[in-house]
C-alpha cells in the first residue's frame, strides 16, 4: 500500500473542475427530474385513458431499465436522427428522463395523501381545474414529498459518474483522465470516493431533518 | 433489425446469460450482506451496532460505479490483489447493494410487533433463537416487496460492469453496435431485454411473497389488473425510501 499525498496535490485542481461538472450536471437534472416527473405524474391521473396509458407505459419502461443504456442510447442514436449534443447535455437530459419517473411516483404518493375532502371542496366551490391542481392539490402534495424528492437527488449524485462514460468530465471522469498520464489509479479513484461519502451523507442527513420537519 | 446477423445475435445471448449470472451472484452476495449488517444494526453492543451503521452509510454513500473503480484499479495497485474481472463485479454490487439491503432487513425486523420480541424473552428463548424462530419468520414477507425493487435496481446496476469489460448485456451490445455501424437497433434491442428480465425477475419475486404470506397465514393480495401487471415496482408505503437505492 503506497499513498502519494503529492499525487493527490496533482490531482486537485481537476478534482476541483470535475466537481464543478458534477453539481451542474445534479442541477440541471435535478430541474429536469422535478418538472417533468409532476408532469408524469399529472398525466397518469388523466380521465382520458389515451393519455394515461402510453404515460404509465413509457416511465415503468425507463424506470426498469438501466440508465447506463439509456446514456448510450442518447448519445449514439440522436445524432443518427440528425441531433447531436455534447456529452455534458446528453448526461443532464438522460439522468433527468431517468430520475423523472422516480419523482413522478413520489408525487403521486404525494397526491394521493391529499384528503378527498379537498378535491370535493374544489367541486363544490367549482374552482377551475388549473386552481383545484395550483392553489389545492400541488402545495398541499408537494410539502410532504419534499425529503422523498431530496432523496432522489442523492440517488441521482451517485449515478451521475456515469455520464463520464459517455465523456463529460465530472468528477469520475476527471480521476480516469488523471490515472491514463499518470499511472496511478490509487488516490484519484479513492479521494473521488471519499469526496462522494462527504457529500452524501450530511445531505442525507439534512433530507431526515426535512423529513422530521415537513412530514408529520 | 436489418441486417442483425444470427452471430450478432449470439453476442447478445451470450451477454444476458452473463447478466443473468451477475445479478443471481451479486444478489446472493447482497442478501448475505444485508441479513448479517440489519440484524447486527439491532445487536445489544453499541460497538456492533456502530460498525454495521458505519459500513452501511459508507457503502450507501459511494456510487457503485466508483466503488468497481476502486476494486478494479485501486485494489490491484495497492494491495496486490488482482480479482477476476467479473468477481470484483460480483464483490462491489454484492457489497453496495448488501448495504441497501441492510435497511430492508432492520426495517422489517423493527416492524414486528414488540410483544413477539417479549413473548420470546419471557419463554427464556436465546436471542438467537428469538432471531431465527419468532423475529425472521414474521419478519421476512415484509422484506419481499422492498426487496424486489432492490433486485430491479441490482439487475440495472449490473450494466455498469460493461465498462470495465465484462461481456454482459451492454458491452455486447458496444460490440454489435461497431459491427454495424449504427446504434438505434441494438440499443433499442437491449432495453427491451432489461425490460423483459426485470418483468420476469417480478414474476419471481410475487410468486415468492405469495408463498411467504402464506407462510404465516396472510392473504394474497387480490385483483390484478393489466396496469397493475405493468407496474413492475411495488408500491411500498414508504416509496421513494428504500427504493432510493438509485445507482444503476
Amino acid at each position: 500500500m503506497t499513498w502519494d499525498w503529492s499525487a493527490v496535490g496533482d490531482f486537485m485542481p481537476r478534482f476541483w473542475d470535475g466537481v464543478l461538472v458534477t453539481l451542474q450536471a445534479l442541477v440541471l437534472g435535478s430541474l429536469i427530474a422535478f418538472a417533468l416527473g409532476l408532469i408524469w405524474a399529472m398525466a397518469q391521473r388523466s380521465p382520458l385513458k389515451v393519455v394515461r396509458w402510453p404515460v404509465v407505459a413509457v416511465t415503468e419502461f425507463i424506470r426498469n431499465t438501466p440508465l447506463l443504456v439509456q446514456l448510450f442510447f442518447l448519445f449514439y442514436v440522436l445524432p443518427e436522427w440528425g441531433v447531436t449534443l455534447s456529452a455534458l447535455t446528453t448526461g443532464v437530459v438522460g439522468l433527468g428522463l431517468h430520475y423523472s419517473t422516480y419523482t413522478a411516483e413520489v408525487y403521486r404518493a404525494g397526491i394521493d395523501g391529499v384528503p378527498v375532502g379537498q378535491w370535493e371542496a374544489c367541486t363544490a366551490l367549482s374552482l377551475p381545474r388549473s386552481r383545484t391542481w395550483g392553489a389545492v392539490i400541488l402545495p398541499q402534495a408537494i410539502r410532504r414529498v419534499v425529503p422523498a424528492l431530496g432523496n432522489y437527488v442523492i440517488a441521482m449524485l451517485k449515478d451521475s459518474p456515469m455520464i463520464a462514460v459517455i465523456g463529460a468530465l465530472e468528477m469520475l471522469g476527471q480521476a480516469r483522465q488523471f490515472t491514463a498520464s499518470t499511472f496511478q489509479p490509487t488516490e484519484p479513484i479513492t479521494v473521488v470516493g471519499i469526496a462522494f461519502i462527504l457529500i452524501a451523507y450530511p445531505a442525507s442527513l439534512l433530507m431526515r431533518a426535512l423529513e422530521r420537519r415537513l412530514v408529520r | 433489425m436489418t441486417d442483425l446477423t444470427a452471430g450478432l445475435w449470439g453476442l447478445l445471448l451470450e451477454g444476458v446469460w452473463v447478466t443473468v449470472q451477475l445479478t443471481v451472484f451479486s444478489a446472493a452476495l447482497g442478501a448475505f450482506v444485508a441479513f448479517v449488517v440489519g440484524v447486527a444494526r439491532t445487536h445489544r453492543l453499541w460497538i456492533v451496532r456502530f460498525l454495521s451503521g458505519l459500513y452501511m452509510e459508507i457503502f450507501r454513500g459511494t456510487s457503485a460505479l466508483v466503488l468497481m473503480f476502486w476494486i478494479f484499479f485501486v485494489l490491484p495497485m495497492a494491495f496486490g490483489w488482482q480479482l477476476v474481472p467479473m468477481w470484483a463485479a460480483v464483490l462491489a454490487l454484492g457489497l453496495s447493494y448488501g448495504a441497501y439491503g441492510s435497511e430492508i432487513v432492520r426495517g422489517a425486523l423493527a416492524a414486528v410487533a414488540p410483544a413477539q420480541q417479549e413473548a420470546g424473552i419471557a419463554l427464556s428463548f436465546s436471542p438467537w433463537q428469538r432471531l431465527t424462530k419468532i423475529l425472521l419468520p414474521q419478519a421476512w414477507p415484509e422484506m419481499i416487496p422492498p426487496a424486489n425493487n432492490l433486485l430491479i435496481e441490482l439487475l440495472k446496476g449490473t450494466a455498469l460492469v460493461s465498462v470495465l469489460g465484462v461481456g454482459d448485456i451492454t458491452f455486447g451490445a458496444a460490440l454489435v453496435r461497431n459491427a454495424l455501424g449504427e446504434s438505434a437497433p441494438v440499443y433499442t434491442i437491449i432495453l427491451v431485454m432489461y425490460f423483459i428480465l426485470a418483468f420476469l425477475l417480478t414474476r419471481v419475486m410475487r410468486a415468492v411473497e405469495r408463498k411467504a404470506k402464506a407462510g404465516i397465514g396472510q392473504a394474497p393480495e387480490k385483483g390484478v389488473g393489466v396496469l397493475r401487471k405493468l407496474n413492475i415496482r411495488q408500491q411500498t408505503e414508504t416509496s421513494g425510501d428504500f427504493s432510493s437505492a438509485g445507482g444503476a
